[in-house]
């Protein structure tokens, strides 16, 4: 299974907000886990994909340099069952943006009706090389890929229209060659 | 400048937002570790309630100073030492320091940390604006 918990992004827009979409299909693993015999997507998951279109907004306003996890879900509420053949649309607004960590408000729809709305909390962890017990966190290269698999430079724009473009940032030859030397 | 009543109510929204407590268990003799829970993320998270809140700006370290109990200088076998209660005194001049002193183990300045030690933090803190 690939860590991935959001298809593509239809909105981003640096700093402010952001939506992304997730189509839940039985053919994944995690459905046939949870409850056997009763497919419906874990409302962890549904948290993990809100964090994820949130971590790559907030992730953004600090130029995709640093390391941003998700430090704390402050508050999350939800309604109801998400089953396969539906779709979720997550909805990311940015709340607080400090040097030190960013709070998002996101919601989950399902078929226009609100499935879930949680309060996110992001701390920064410094430097993107960071290397707790030797192990690297945070490779540029995956990041990039990532970043281009969820459509971000395909819709990502500033707030003035101007698109978001990955030359804006640190994905230069000599990062990616930082990745090589890594591997 | 707010009253101290006004004051306590919104640390205890603040408090009460970013521990899931519920507003009886704020009180201001309630330990911020010891009997609310606070784990060291909700710091951070209480701090950016508190600015939003109160309008004001709390650098890192300014709430908790991490550097000074984290630094060798001041610390020495997992106690706080003379330089480092003085270092700690200038920094948190809100906080009764008093019981630390007594048995000054780095971990318990954060679970003597009361309610009532936030309140006069922001207090002080909106005197210096």
């Amino acid at each position: 299974m690939r860590w991935f918990w959001i298809d593509r992004f239809t909105e981003f827009v640096s700093g402010q907000r952001a939506t992304a979409l997730k189509c839940v299909s039985l053919g994944e693993d995690h459905l046939h886990d949870h409850l056997p015999g009763y497919p419906i997507m874990p409302s962890s998951l549904v948290i993990e994909g809100m964090a994820q279109a949130g971590g790559l907004l907030v992730s953004e306003h600090y130029g995709f340099k640093e390391l941003v996890v998700l430090g704390k879900v402050s508050r999350a509420n939800f309604h109801g069952h998400v089953r396969p053949g539906q779709m979720l649309t997550y909805r990311i607004e940015i709340d607080t943006l400090r040097p030190d960590g960013a709070v998002v408000m996101a919601t989950a729809h399902v078929e226009g009706e609100l499935h879930a709305e949680a309060q996110l909390f992001y701390a920064r962890m410094g430097d993107a090389s960071h290397q707790p017990r030797g192990v690297r966190l945070f490779r540029k290269r995956d990041l990039l890929h990532w970043l281009r698999l969820v459509g971000v430079f395909e819709v990502g724009v500033h707030p003035n229209g101007v698109r978001l473009r990955s030359s804006d940032y640190l994905f230069g030859e000599e990062e990616l060659l930082m990745d090589e030397k890594d591997v | 400048m707010p009253s101290q009543e006004e004051i306590f109510e919104k640390v205890r929204e603040a408090l009460v937002d970013a521990l899931g407590v519920d507003d009886d268990e704020v009180t201001p003799e309630a330990t911020l570790q010891g009997d609310l829970d606070a784990e060291s993320i909700d710091f951070l998270d209480i701090v950016f309630r508190l600015e939003k809140s109160f309008d004001i700006k709390i650098e890192r370290g300014e709430l908790f100073p991490e550097d000074i109990l984290t630094d060798v200088e001041y610390v020495q076998d997992g106690k706080v030492n003379e330089a480092g209660i003085a270092k700690l005194k200038e920094r948190m001049p809100f906080a009764d320091l008093s019981k630390f002193e007594a048995d000054p183990v780095v971990q318990n300045l954060g679970q003597q940390l009361t309610v009532r030690d936030m309140c006069k933090f922001v207090e002080h803190k909106l005197a210096a604006n």
